[in-house]
């Protein structure tokens, strides 16, 4: 287990490596001037451009600038944006909203997705399946674009049930719309998943040995099929949560949350490489470590699976 | 015909009067189908059988002949749909369960009558270790603390002997050689002390020197707690030693009934008399297997008349038209062939 989990962090070294090296090369291939429109109607300064050419050595080959950029990387410092900014800092402001949301619409899948699987798995073919089916159905074609601006039009701007935007403070009870928009469509595929899952091992013999053994029929289906039921759930969520941590541009978009998304999107925009690559780096990072997580979690499951 | 002692067959108290019959476990005249969306399959067609306290009663057949069924609707774990009961009764001291309410009959399971599954690894849960599936026994029926609950586990796998049971109590089922696991079955379902053990083809899946520890413990267990045990089986071999009674069934009927000397010293049925003759015997070594021919009816078409008629060596023409009921021929067996007075007697 000990040399396993090693292993694990071991691979992380070169995928990072990789990782930075491409994501610092795209952006270093983009076209454009950064400095083009910076300075209002007029061209920047000629004495403007040589400082801040000099400042961030846009002026070094490739891949001497890609070695400073991971130095100061190693040594904590994420670059900065154009305008001076540290990105240390964006990324410090802006990731907790992102882990805010990530942890509503997570819950929401969760919740939401794994009562609807258990209830239809376990009788199929009643009214309550046939709207699980057909409303995850929905949930999963239509682009959560459309259901965000429709969800926020009709809660925040018809119903004025919500506000229609999240405030700064970001509190729970704004988050919910949000974060339902955002996990909808894995809400639906846990749904789903769920439902297969407890109607597969609803017909598996140890349940029936559970039943034989005289157990009530909660503990039957809340301890002995659920736990068997939850494995495949487990991965569906957990994959989920490596990219709902990687930031929602569509979701934060529509409902103003100042989340990660954003800002990549931003920084994309104004090609900042060291704020796309910084944040991005990060990004990976949670992700691997993420995946990491939900493959040890498997072993917590199913004790079948022993890592070596 | 005149000679054989004419009576149906029925267990004391099936004549409506609702005296109890002092009978542990009675099922009387069960009927059960399996409605799917190719047609009805009729799985048990009126079995009759009771088990006593400290008697084992074997049930042998053929895969499909209704065994497990009926063991499934004794102890309410049929699936339903597809199956349907669609008549008879299951009587436990005399009351009938199949009238019970769901919380009468779940109170039963376990502490009445027990079941041991056939295959140990599919039929144990396999993401809990055996000593929590042995104490969840102990303290979701009895209430027992974690503590008394582990103890009295580790006393449970001590009693089927499971070598290191305090070691072994935390390990997970596929840690288990089958033979082992299937000790740990045993041990889960008398945890409770139940008054019947239904043991369904408990030594199919394991190795042949294993089936012999395991039917002797099996038998050992309940003598030592004078249980009634239903022992259902294909294999005759198995049957031998630990029967009292032997109960040979098809196509969902009982089709002979005795003690377990007499039905291998004169079996009263043709196909009774073809299973006994199946069995490998080594001064025929060389020559080929003799099997029954044919194949089991389908049971969504059982033939008219007696249903082994199409396999039957002596089938005559009374065999296609008139279904022969379980006819009471002498003390203690019963058989349903038109003709077993002439199998019994024949030298």
């Amino acid at each position: 287990m000990g040399r396993y989990l090693l292993r694990r962090l071991l691979q992380l070294v070169p995928v990072f490596i990789g990782t930075t090296l491409m994501i610092y090369s795209l952006v270093w291939a983009v076209p454009g001037d950064p400095f083009a429109g910076k300075c209002g109607d007029r061209a920047c300064p000629e004495n403007y451009v040589a400082a801040m050419t000099e400042k961030y050595h846009l002026d070094e080959p490739f891949f001497v600038q890609y070695a400073i950029y991971m130095k100061n990387l190693f040594m904590g410092d994420f670059g900065s944006t154009w305008s001076g900014r540290s990105v240390n800092d964006i990324i410090a402001t802006s990731y907790p909203n992102t882990l805010k949301l990530a942890a509503v619409a997570l819950l929401i899948e969760a919740v939401i997705g794994l009562t609807a699987g258990v209830l239809t798995g376990l009788r199929r073919n009643g009214f309550l399946d046939n709207l699980v089916l057909i409303s995850t159905l929905f949930l999963i074609a239509l682009p959560v674009f459309v259901v965000g601006f429709v969800l926020q039009w009709l809660f925040g701007v018809q119903w004025e049930i919500v506000k229609p935007t999240v405030s700064s403070e970001m509190r729970f009870t704004e988050l919910i719309l949000p974060g339902f928009v955002l996990g909808s469509a894995s809400m639906a595929y846990v749904a789903r998943v769920a439902r297969t899952s407890i109607a597969e091992n609803r017909r598996a013999d140890y349940v029936r040995t559970a039943i034989a053994k005289g157990l009530p029929m909660r503990r039957v289906v809340g301890i002995h099929l659920l736990r068997n039921s939850l494995i495949p759930v487990v991965t569906l969520l957990g994959t989920d949560l490596g990219a709902l941590m990687g930031g929602a541009i569509i979701t934060e978009g529509i409902f103003g949350v100042n989340g990660i998304g954003r800002q990549v999107l931003r920084a994309i925009v104004t090609k900042e490489s060291a704020t796309v690559v910084s944040i991005v780096v990060v990004l990976v990072l949670v992700y691997l470590l993420m995946n990491l997580l939900v493959d040890l979690l498997y072993a917590a499951l199913d004790p079948r699976i022993r890592y070596e | 015909m005149s000679d054989i002692l004419v009576s149906e067959q029925s267990a004391p108290g099936a004549d409506g009067s609702g005296r109890p019959s002092g009978r542990l476990l009675e099922v009387d005249d069960l009927r059960v189908e399996f409605r799917t969306r190719d047609g009805v399959a009729k799985v048990i067609n009126g079995v009759t059988y009771h088990v006593d306290a400290g008697e084992t009663l074997a049930v042998l057949g053929e895969s499909g002949s209704g065994k497990s069924v009926t063991a499934q609707t004794i102890m309410g774990i049929l699936d339903m749909p597809p199956g349907f009961v669609t008549g008879g009764q299951v009587r436990f001291h005399g009351k009938d369960m199949l009238k019970m309410s769901a919380e009468e009959r779940r109170r039963i399971r376990g502490e009445g009558i027990a079941m041991i599954f056939q295959d140990s690894l599919s039929a144990l849960n396999p993401v809990f270790t055996v000593g929590f599936q042995i104490a969840e026994q102990f303290r979701i029926r009895r209430g027992m603390s974690r503590a008394d609950a582990k103890k009295r586990a580790i006393e449970m796998l001590d009693q089927v002997k499971i070598p290191n049971a305090k070691g072994r109590f935390n390990n997970f089922p596929h840690q288990f050689s089958g033979g082992m696991r299937q000790r740990a079955m045993i041990a889960m379902s008398l945890a409770l002390d139940p008054e019947v053990l239904i043991a369904d083809e408990p030594t199919t899946a394991l190795d042949v020197t294993v089936q012999a520890q395991i039917m002797d413990l099996l038998g050992e267990l309940q003598r030592e707690r004078r249980m009634g045990m239903i022992l259902i089986t294909h294999d005759l071999g198995v049957v031998a030693d630990v029967a009292d009674r032997i109960a040979v069934m098809y196509a969902g009927r009982i089709v002979e009934e005795a003690d377990v000397y007499d039905l291998y010293a004169k079996p009263a049925h043709p196909y009774t008399l073809g299973l006994l003759d199946s069995i490998p015997r080594l001064d025929e070594k060389g020559q080929q297997l003799r099997t029954i021919k044919g194949l089991p009816p389908n049971l969504m078409n059982i033939p008219p008349g007696c249903p082994f008629n199409p396999r039957c060596a002596m089938a005559q023409p009374v065999c296609r038209e008139k279904l022969p009921p379980l006819l009471q021929i002498g003390a203690g067996r019963a058989s349903a062939c038109h003709f077993a007075e002439e199998l019994v007697n024949r030298d």
